[in-house]
């Protein structure tokens, strides 16, 4: 709702029943919903969605697990048949590009110089894969991974024997990793910090994964700069600073993504890490809304601190916010956030956020290929990465949703069941 | 191909059929039938795609893994019945499914 420290006066925020024509900036998973659960929540207006990949909105996890591996079609990964955006009456655009926002105006312009207005706007702009800041990384053979078309473009090189190095070991490189070693190629991963996943867990679990790799026939070279990638037009190879050079069929390069945010930067709405957004995924523009990738918002269950999260919980929820917000639904319940990632027979499981943990306690042991590593702030749990321990990863969840804990002391003994201990856990 | 018959909290039916191979849980999602929110697309990561197989069924369907087990144990109102849907797969055995919804997924 419009409030003095708001802005101008035009931006004051039209109410629920004065939106008819609600326009969807990116037609990727919180896009795609966001258009599915307005309908479900029973928005009668006109819905625009906009999209500049050629599909409709997809999923893309499995992009780096069971699709690489050849186990699922394009056709499964779409959140809903392209033939529903019709049956729900939402104007879906694909293969057009949102090009300017006109706030005073409240319109959209796309490619071609069409102009849309909205009552509202939904910015769902997504990440874009950090390109390799290096010499031949535009050579054949030389792959960013974020899009069904990346993936697409990567199968044919995805056979037994071709040499692979993937350039830095986040979960997607480590995910690419697995399929590709499933798959009988020879990988190596090279990794800038000395250790794998160094921004996304702690070094125990870290060591973990990177032994799981190793035993699996993975190569790693941790603390290795890649320095130029080699070839004449295809890739050969790929220099390293220290004058060490590693030969490659194929590179696949996962350093990570920036958001989207050209457009919300032209228009001139706030951004700090991604579009600031408020807990109803409100932007600095009362009436345009920034979810998934792009955005950044309070997270709830960590004294309001402002986070970009990459994940589908996150494309997901902000989608539910957004819907609950422009029909006047009550207040989705926000959740934990979670996240995972499978890798081999390995499923990790991860709720909360591990940033700023001060210990960490294990439940199962690591040799058992099962276990989970508990994070605490002082008493209170902040986090799990659970492997192969579905339970636990669950239990958690729901304590760090509802603000409850168990010390770490008892956590760990595993004579008393996760679910016993989450029901008298305070 | 197979027909499942969802009947949401509230009693409406939803009668859908879908291929042999997708599991109960896709098939639910592409056919827009509400109560099953799914939001992690079947990697049994979420539990929010939880429903109770008519009794009649159970033997066609199997048991749950071990894994989905563990989920269960943490979902809103489970009874003996209950299943994560994204981990049944659809086989021309279950042509003429029933699965009930639970009242939420959350
Ligand atoms: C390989 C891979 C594996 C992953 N695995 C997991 C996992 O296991 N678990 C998990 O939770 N998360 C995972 N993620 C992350 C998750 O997929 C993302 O967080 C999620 O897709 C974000 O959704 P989004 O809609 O915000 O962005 P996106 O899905 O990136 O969609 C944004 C869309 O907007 C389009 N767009 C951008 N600008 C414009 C414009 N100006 N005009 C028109 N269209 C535009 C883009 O082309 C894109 O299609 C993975 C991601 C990748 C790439
Ligand atoms: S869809 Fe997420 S657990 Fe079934």
């Amino acid at each position: 709702m419009p409030t003095a420290d708001r802005g101008p006066k035009h931006e004051v925020a039209v109410t629920t029943n004065e939106i008819k024509r609600i326009i969807i900036i990116g037609a990727g998973q919180a896009g795609g919903e966001t258009a599915q659960r307005l309908r479900q929540a029973g928005f009668k207006g006109d819905i625009t969605l906009i999209g500049e990949e050629p599909v409709a909105p997809y999923q893309r996890p499995p992009l780096s697990k069971a699709y690489l591996l050849g186990k699922l079609t394009m056709e499964r990964l779409l959140l809903r048949p392209a033939s529903m955006y019709a049956e729900e009456n939402i104007a879906f655009l694909p293969s057009v590009k949102a090009v300017w926002i006109d706030r005073a105006g409240k319109k959209v312009r796309i490619e071609g110089g069409r102009e849309l207005p909205y009552d509202a706007l939904v910015l769902a702009t997504g990440a874009r894969p950090r390109r390799l800041p290096l010499v031949g990384a535009d050579l054949d053979g030389v792959h960013l991974f974020r899009t069904a078309a990346d993936a697409d473009a990567i199968r044919p090189d995805f056979v037994a024997g071709k040499k692979l190095i993937v350039i830095g070991a986040g979960y997607i490189g480590l995910e690419v990793a697995a399929v590709a070693r499933q798959l009988g190629l020879e990988v190596t991963v090279v990794e800038t910090a000395v250790r794998p996943l160094a921004r996304v867990t702690s070094p125990e679990v870290a060591g973990f994964f990177l032994d799981e790799h190793t035993r699996q026939g993975v190569r790693f070279v941790l603390g290795g700069q890649p320095a130029l990638i080699k070839g004449k037009d295809r890739v050969t190879g790929v220099g390293l600073a220290d004058g060490g050079e590693l030969p490659a069929d194929l590179v696949i390069a996962g350093i990570g993504v920036t958001p989207e945010t050209t457009l919300a930067q032209h228009c001139g709405l706030a951004i700090d890490n991604g579009v600031v957004a408020d807990a109803e995924c409100r932007t600095s523009d009362p009436n345009i809304f920034a979810i998934g990738d792009c955005a950044s918002r309070p997270m709830a269950h960590y004294e309001n601190r402002i986070a970009r999260l990459e994940s589908v919980h996150n494309a997901v929820e902000g989608a539910k916010i957004v819907a609950g917000v422009l029909t006047g639904q009550k207040p989705h319940t926000v959740e934990a956030p979670w996240f995972w990632s499978d890798q081999y027979d390995l499923k990790l499981q991860i709720a909360g956020l591990f940033q700023g943990y001060d210990h960490v306690a294990f439940r199962g042991v690591m040799a058992d290929r099962s276990f989970a590593a508990f994070y605490y702030k002082g008493d209170r749990l902040i986090a799990v990465d659970a492997v192969n321990r579905p339970g636990e990863y669950l239990g958690a969840k729901m304590l760090i949703q509802t603000g409850r804990s168990i010390p770490s002391n008892i956590i760990v003994d595993e004579s008393k069941p996760m679910k016993e201990l989450v029901a008298s856990a305070r | 191909m197979p027909k499942i018959t969802y009947i949401e909290h509230n009693g409406k039916e939803h009668v859908v059929e879908a291929p042999v191979g997708q599991t109960v849980m896709e098939a639910a999602v592409k056919h827009a039938v509400p109560g099953i929110d799914a939001d992690c697309g079947g990697a049994c990561a979420c539990a929010t795609c939880h429903v109770y197989v008519d009794p009649e069924w159970l033997p066609k369907t199997g048991e749950a893994s071990s894994m989905e087990q563990s989920m269960l144990d943490f979902a809103n109102d489970v009874e003996d019945n209950s299943r994560l849907s994204c981990q049944i797969k659809l086989t021309s055995e279950l042509d003429g499914l029933v699965v009930r919804l639970p009242k939420s997924q959350h």
